[in-house]
């Protein structure tokens, strides 16, 4: 029980640190966003005083002293206002995350399962035939590919299968004569055009799982249990599957609940590159036209789901392997 | 060949400091060096090479580079040719002479972000891992916090909102946001190093913390912390190309990850110009594999476990 009691606590900690960074950075740096937002307009013809206060009441400058600023900052973030979007204005920053989330939790979250899936069988696979050909092939592979920067293989895939070979569309998430409806026309489209960002994800995702699966499969396969096993005379296959894996999966059953807290935030860079409207490239576009209310939405979502992902997979961790609650590992 | 030498060199220098210990049937027994030992690694020698490349790259940048990085007189947009290897850029400046001058920055940032990064990296783990009780619940509690908030999100929150974005901004965010992973794993070595005989013995005989720490412990974790700096310097040359491709960066600093930037952004691929976008990109591939690869060695000589598989 105490596990889980530090585990609640750490939780609030991480999120309440989250929020307070988020209203603390705008602050600490000179200057502020609206004042850059002033200065913009202001290139573009004299501001008055009176127009000065219109567009920060417009766009919801905040006011008072830094404590009733803060104690504002924290009511608005609990009726779910984030404010107005400088960059979509006048939407609501919630729409626009509302209209991006979607894209990003379909596209990635199904890769990431399957990748997931994918990554931890070829990992047992690899541990259970250990320094044969696909062991030693796979390992030298993906800790290649892990050195790249993905948003490069990203570039490349769009070179090669859309630029040479005209297989798949350039960018984008649907194709650019269709407007967002459940029909199978436009759902053909979507498929058609998340080809190549998932096969991107997936192909620089699953080397860390497959990696992680088997370095923890050969640890366990060291275990007296398995000699055990071995000198019992079980079949292979029940050594490998319900003795080695199964408790070699521990780990990842948390890597995974924490990988699915990333889900949220996309794929950051690999959106950009193809311009898929998820999550991703929302946040790219906020930064690049300094949309500071959508900014701060996105980094606290992101974080927020990051962080109860992590928390879920402490949780999930402490049930399924009873020594940590005891503080044996870790 | 310069490998070679620089190598030699390096692996002289374990056998130097220890000469004047007062153990010297060690001496007669001593294996060859820990770099020679690396350098009969395969992966290593692999890495160590394509990462002498790089950094004779960078030093001598002016004298390989074909043109002058100021020269803009160019044919706009062209692809790979004869007088211009890798094409030339949308304002017309030569891509080879950038990727050469890229390697400097590129490489700067992210080695002192890495030095950064493990410096902070080894006060905390270091601190927590020795004195452990309050210490230890203080410092841990700060790694685990800044483990689980995600990285990559919060250096563009911070970068977003920097004044400026020149290198040392960059620097700095890599630094504050990516010091945990490897304080803990320090930490994580230090716990069990401290329990070992002659630590305790350096304690009984009343040396001071920081010493012992320092000049007893450190010396003995070296290829692991260099193993962790290594890691730490891949980490950053990363999320610079990212942040630079993000247009985080400055993008009128020549880099790898701004001539991406600027690739992407005048649609380089679209005016079938490849050279340009993918060659950035697989100088930084190339040498985080080639920092990974000296660390797979790193593992292999220091961990005899994994040496016999």
């Amino acid at each position: 029980m105490k596990y889980f009691l530090r585990k609640v606590g750490f939780l609030f900690l991480t999120v309440w640190i989250a929020v307070t960074l988020n209203f603390i950075l705008p602050r600490l740096m000179p200057g502020n966003p609206a004042q850059a937002m002033m200065a913009k307009y202001a290139q573009q013809g004299p501001v008055t005083p009176s127009q000065e206060r219109a567009l920060a009441l417009m766009l919801g400058l905040p006011t008072g002293s830094l404590w009733s600023q803060y104690w504002q900052y924290l009511g608005n973030l609990l009726h779910g206002n984030f404010g107005i979007s400088y960059s979509f204005y006048p939407e609501p920053v919630m729409t626009v995350i509302a209209r991006a989330l979607p894209w990003t939790l379909t596209l990635i979250g199904l890769v990431t399962i399957m990748q997931f899936i994918v990554g931890t069988l070829l990992g047992v696979y690899a541990a259970w035939n250990r320094g044969k050909k696909f062991d030693s092939t796979a390992t030298v592979l993906f800790s290649f590919t892990s050195a790249f920067p993905y948003f490069w293989i990203a570039l490349a895939f769009i070179y090669l299968f859309s630029y040479i070979l005209h297989w798949f569309p350039l960018s984008g998430g649907f194709s650019g004569s269709l407007s967002p409806a459940w029909n199978g026309v436009f759902i053909s489209s979507a498929v058609y055009h998340s080809v190549l960002p998932a096969l991107t994800i997936f192909i620089t995702g699953i080397g860390g799982s497959l990696l992680g699966m088997r370095n923890n499969m050969i640890n366990t396969l060291g275990e007296d249990y398995i000699l055990l096993g071995k000198a019992a005379g079980l079949p292979e296959y029940v050594i490998a599957t319900r003795y080695a894996a199964r408790n070699a999966m521990l780990p990842i059953v948390t890597n995974f609940a924490m990988s699915l807290g990333y889900v949220v935030g996309g794929s950051l860079l690999m959106e950009t590159v193809f311009a898929y409207p998820g999550m991703g490239y929302l946040l790219a576009t906020a930064v690049n036209n300094q949309d500071y209310p959508m900014l701060q939405a996105l980094f606290l979502f992101i974080t927020v789901s990051v962080l109860l992902a992590n928390f879920v997979a402490d949780i999930l961790y402490g049930l399924l392997d009873p020594r940590v609650r005891k503080g044996g590992v870790r | 060949m310069e490998s070679l030498r620089r190598q030699a060199k390096l692996s002289s220098t374990p056998t130097e400091s220890t000469s004047h210990g007062a153990v010297s049937e060690h001496e007669v027994l001593k294996q060859p060096g820990f770099l020679a030992l690396l350098w009969e690694n395969r992966k290593a020698r692999m890495g160590i090479i394509v990462l002498t490349f790089f950094i004779l790259m960078a030093l001598f940048g002016p004298l390989l580079a074909p043109y002058s990085l100021s020269d803009t007189n160019f044919a706009l947009s062209h692809p790979p040719s004869a007088a211009h290897w890798l094409g030339t850029t949308q304002s017309g400046q030569d891509v080879l002479t950038q990727l050469i001058y890229g390697s400097r920055v590129s490489m700067f940032v992210g080695f002192i972000a890495g030095a950064l990064v493990i410096f902070i990296a080894l006060l905390v783990g270091f601190l927590a891992g020795y004195f452990g009780g309050l210490v230890d619940e203080v410092l841990s509690l700060a790694m685990n916090v800044m483990l689980v908030l995600p990285g990559l999100p919060l250096m563009i929150l911070i970068a977003a909102y920097m004044p400026s974005h020149g290198i040392w901004e960059i620097i700095m965010v890599m630094s504050i946001t990516g010091w945990a992973f490897g304080g803990r794993s320090l930490r994580a070595q230090m716990m069990t190093v401290v329990q070992q005989d002659y630590v305790v013995a350096a304690k009984f005989a009343g040396e001071r913390p920081l010493r012992v720490i320092f000049r007893e412990i450190m010396p003995n974790m070296l290829s692991y912390i260099i193993a962790n700096f290594f890691g730490a310097v891949i980490g950053a040359v990363l999320a610079e190309a990212g942040l630079e491709f993000l247009g985080l960066g400055n993008p009128s600093i020549t880099s790898w990850g701004t001539m991406i930037y600027w690739a992407q952004s005048s649609d380089a691929m679209l005016n079938g110009q490849w050279a340009w976008i993918l060659a950035p990109g697989l100088c930084i591939a190339l040498l985080a594999a080639s920092l990974t690869m000296i660390n797979f060695g790193i593992d292999a000589v220091a961990n005899p476990r994994l040496q016999e598989e």
